[in-house]
């Protein structure tokens, strides 16, 4: 059987971590193909709702990108997702979810590498989690 | 039903070594929707955006996708493109498949190929529900505010004015000048920079486009940018500015004397004076902490003797509200505090000063009158040593950074310490030697071969009091050798910090600042001078630690930046940003709470939540917090994220 591939949905915020993973391209990189970019204008933006929708679509991981603390563009947008997140994991807990699979994380636009390297360790990760127990829900 | 065109850009080799450009376009083509896909080797290139305009007028598309680099690089260009063919720019989007797909997965091309497949899908989603916008139209305020009056504020105030924009310059100081007022020299010429600095000032002061308000701070900021609505406060100086002639009768007839801070320590000042000799504005002003009419009421001196009736105990702070279009934070620096270094003995023993009571002692209106002699008994100094670095570069302890002014400012003391003291022995500790701007590294080479200047390569150790002497000891990292002066005198070039408050400020003004409290930049190579938050700019050392000439230059580009800002009486924003499902929105407020610019209100009369067009910045963080999905952003509503997320996933 093949290996166990994970997906991963990345919301980035605009200013920062998106930018960071433009400059792991830059500066090439490489990190394993299984996540995929959606861009947002600040972490702060990242409702609930799309990382419930991502995780319950199946997908094994769900990572959200923002600036440090205290860089935030629109100040204070990524202490809001620390919190959201924070609420989030509980709620996924009690939906049955025993692993984390939810990753915030901080990474500026001058950060490419640890962009890279955050996803290289999350696809490591997941693949010891094994596949999101949603996702075998569905196809039983 | 929308008609999508898709176009694949090759880059070159850059997308198409890795990812099949022709399979992935043939496959989007097979789309329902998209009318049209096509790669080509260089979309960005003007025939590669002659595709795209043809297909626009050819197939009557409605939406149009590129793939290539990311919209950081070439978004403008193809919305440029669209638009020149009546298409809304808004309808075209960039999927990002060369920095986040062909460059990171070099080695996997079939799965790079199948993952720009998903993002030009996903990207698909988002453009099938994008609506067509117009740029929202702000009135512009063409004034400008300016808070700090040191050459960095001054210079940018200079420039704005003489380019025709009012400006209002806040200093928080009674004068204007900031540290270069307290310079006695300046390397690398020498030039005593006093007289340069006052032409300057009294340029300022007379300019009828500024309005000058010195001993003023600023309490409070709304608004965005090209609309600020600011109140200013005024600190009462006791003194009619207007009948104030700077006759200097009340400072000889004041009995009250207090350690002058801007001696640093080294003078006195009286209870009512000015800032400095021929300050700029040239007007007493009494400190009401010392004056003993505001202590107990026992003494009337000044107003006795002034010949002008300008003294005013009465005069009460004010606060002034104007309003402005753009802010330039020219706040300067500060030397690292004394009480935080706690180290070789500084605030402790009385002849190791820092670098700028050094500079108070070499000038000619300084406390010593130029001359140089250790504080502690006033003899002239025959060993001295300078310590470069105390505080910079020393991540564990201090601050990081190279403070950047210090090697050359050491070499200016060392230099014209050994002009006044031909027999005496200068030492420089150093780390290495930065010099790399006009004529530094040969002012430095020459005074070190003229001024016979002993450079020791390596940190001090200690600093310790002995015998009437000041013992240092460091090693010597050239030679391997523990050196020890006995020195009559120690100058420390302590580390430049930001000046206090300007956390406090930057948060008014909603920009930001980095760790150590500098004023961040919107982009460190290409937007050096513009904070990230638009309208509010960036001169002097407030932004990094610099030169007079970088000073002087950074406050130019800030002024001809704000110049090009404010050539317009409108301003055109993105229209990227919040609104409201008003049949939906059910009047709880959330969203009033969380927008950090004051963009969000409650029409009690309807009940629900407005958005301020203007105001709004499209950051998203009401969108994520409403309960019933009652506010969205345009072009990136809840239902274009979840499709694209459904494509990632699904
Ligand atoms: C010992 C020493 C020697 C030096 N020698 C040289 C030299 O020889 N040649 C050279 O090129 N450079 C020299 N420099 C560097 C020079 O001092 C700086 O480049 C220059 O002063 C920077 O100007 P600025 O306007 O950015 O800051 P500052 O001079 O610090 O001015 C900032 C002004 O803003 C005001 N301010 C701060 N916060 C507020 C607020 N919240 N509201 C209102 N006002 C506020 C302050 O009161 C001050 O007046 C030397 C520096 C030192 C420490
Ligand atoms: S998106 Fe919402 S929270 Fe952000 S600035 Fe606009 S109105 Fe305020
Ligand atoms: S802009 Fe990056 S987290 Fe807010």
């Amino acid at each position: 059987m093949a290996e166990f591939e994970p997906r991963i949905v990345a919301f980035l915020c605009h200013w920062c971590t998106y930018t960071g993973a433009d400059l792991a391209g830059t500066t090439r990189q490489q990190y394993p193909p299984n996540v995929r970019v959606v861009h947002l204008m600040c972490s702060g933006a990242v409702d609930s709702i799309y990382v419930l929708k991502a995780l319950i679509d199946g997908a094994d991981g769900v990572l959200i990108g923002g600036c440090h603390p205290g860089d935030c563009h629109y100040q204070t947008g990524n202490y809001k997702a620390r919190r959201r997140v924070a609420i989030l994991k509980g709620i996924l807990q009690q939906m049955g979810y025993t692993e984390d699979r939810v990753l915030l994380k901080w990474i500026s636009a001058s950060e490419g590498k640890l962009f890279a390297d955050t996803v290289t360790k999350m696809v490591d990760d997941l693949k010891k989690m094994g596949p999101n127990p949603m996702k075998q829900l569905w196809n039983a | 039903m929308k008609k999508l065109g898709v176009f694949i850009c090759h880059c070159g080799v850059n997308i198409a070594g890795t990812v099949d450009v022709k399979s992935v376009a043939e496959k989007i083509g097979k789309t329902e929707d998209v009318a049209h896909s096509t790669d080509y080797i260089y979309m960005c290139s003007e025939p590669g955006q002659q595709i795209i305009r043809e297909a626009i007028r050819e197939k009557g598309l409605d939406g149009v996708v590129v793939a290539c680099c990311s919209p950081n690089m070439h978004e403008n260009t193809f919305r440029k493109a669209v638009k020149s063919q009546g298409m809304n720019p808004y309808l075209c989007e960039i999927a990002n498949i060369r920095e986040q797909c062909s460059w990171v997965h070099q080695k996997e091309k079939g799965e790079a190929t199948r993952k720009a497949e998903e993002i030009i899908h996903a990207t698909l989603e988002k453009v099938r529900k994008n609506e067509s916008l117009e740029a929202i139209a702000v009135a512009v305020n063409r004034r400008v505010l300016v808070v700090g009056g040191g050459i960095a504020g001054i210079t940018a105030s200079l420039d704005l004015a003489d380019g025709g924009y009012e400006v209002i310059l806040l200093e928080r100081e009674p004068a204007l000048g900031g540290h270069m007022a307290q310079l006695s020299k300046t390397f690398p010429d020498l030039d005593p920079a006093f007289g340069g600095l006052l032409s300057k000032a009294s340029e300022v002061e007379k300019h009828p486009k500024i309005q000058l308000h010195c001993y003023s701070e600023l309490e409070d900021v709304k608004g965005f940018v090209g609309n600020f609505d600011l109140v200013i406060r005024q600190k009462a100086t006791s003194v009619n500015g207007a009948k104030c002639t700077g006759c200097g009768l009340c400072i000889e007839n004041c009995p009250v004397e207090y350690v002058s801070e801007f001696e640093r320590g080294m003078g006195i000042r009286k209870a009512i004076d000015m800032p400095y000799p021929g300050s700029v504005p040239n007007k007493a002003v009494i400190n009401r902490q010392h004056c003993r009419y505001f202590l107990d009421g026992s003494c009337h001196r000044c107003e006795e003797v002034c010949p002008e009736k300008a003294i005013d105990y009465d005069q009460e702070e004010e606060r002034i509200s104007e309003k402005v279009g753009a802010v330039v934070v020219a706040t300067g620096y500060e030397l690292y505090p004394k009480e935080q270094l706690g180290e070789y003995g500084y605030g402790e023993i009385p002849d190791v000063i820092d670098g700028l009571a050094f500079e108070r002692m070499l000038a000619p209106n300084g406390p010593t009158k130029g001359k140089i002699v250790r504080p502690s008994d006033g003899k002239v100094p025959k060993e001295m040593v300078f310590i470069q670095c105390v505080a910079s570069r020393d991540p564990d302890r201090y601050m990081p950074y190279c403070s950047r002014i210090c090697c050359m400012y050491t070499a200016k003391h060392a230099t014209i310490y050994k002009e006044q003291v031909p027999d005496g022995q200068p030492y420089i500790f150093y780390m290495d030697i930065r010099s790399d701007c006009k004529g530094y590294e040969e002012f430095l080479q020459k005074t070190i071969e003229e001024k016979g200047l002993l450079y020791l390569r390596g940190r001090v150790s200690r600093v310790f009091q002995d015998n009437g002497k000041v013992r240092v000891l460091g090693v010597d990292t050239l030679t391997g050798k523990m050196v020890e002066v006995a020195a009559d005198m120690v100058v420390l070039a302590t580390a430049i910090v930001p000046s206090p408050g300007v956390k406090e400020l930057a948060a008014k003004l909603r920009a930001t600042v980095d760790r150590h409290g500098f004023l961040t930049e919107a982009h460190i190579k290409l937007y050096p001078v513009e904070s990230s938050t638009k309208g509010i700019y960036l001169a002097g050392c407030g932004q990094s630690p610099k030169d007079i000439s970088d000073t002087v230059s950074q406050a130019s580009a800030t002024a001809s930046k704000i110049q090009a800002l404010l050539s317009t009486d409108k301003l055109l924003q993105d229209p990227l940003i919040a609104f409201v499902d008003e049949g939906i929105c059910s009047g709880c407020g959330i969203c009033v709470e969380i927008c950090p610019y004051e963009a969000r209100e409650m029409d009690s009369h309807r009940g629900i939540s407005i958005v301020h067009s203007a105001l709004c910045q499209g950051c998203g963080a009401c969108i994520a917090s409403c309960p019933n999905f009652a506010c969205e952003l345009r072009n990136s509503a809840s239902n274009q994220i979840l499709k694209m997320v459904d494509t990632f996933v699904t």
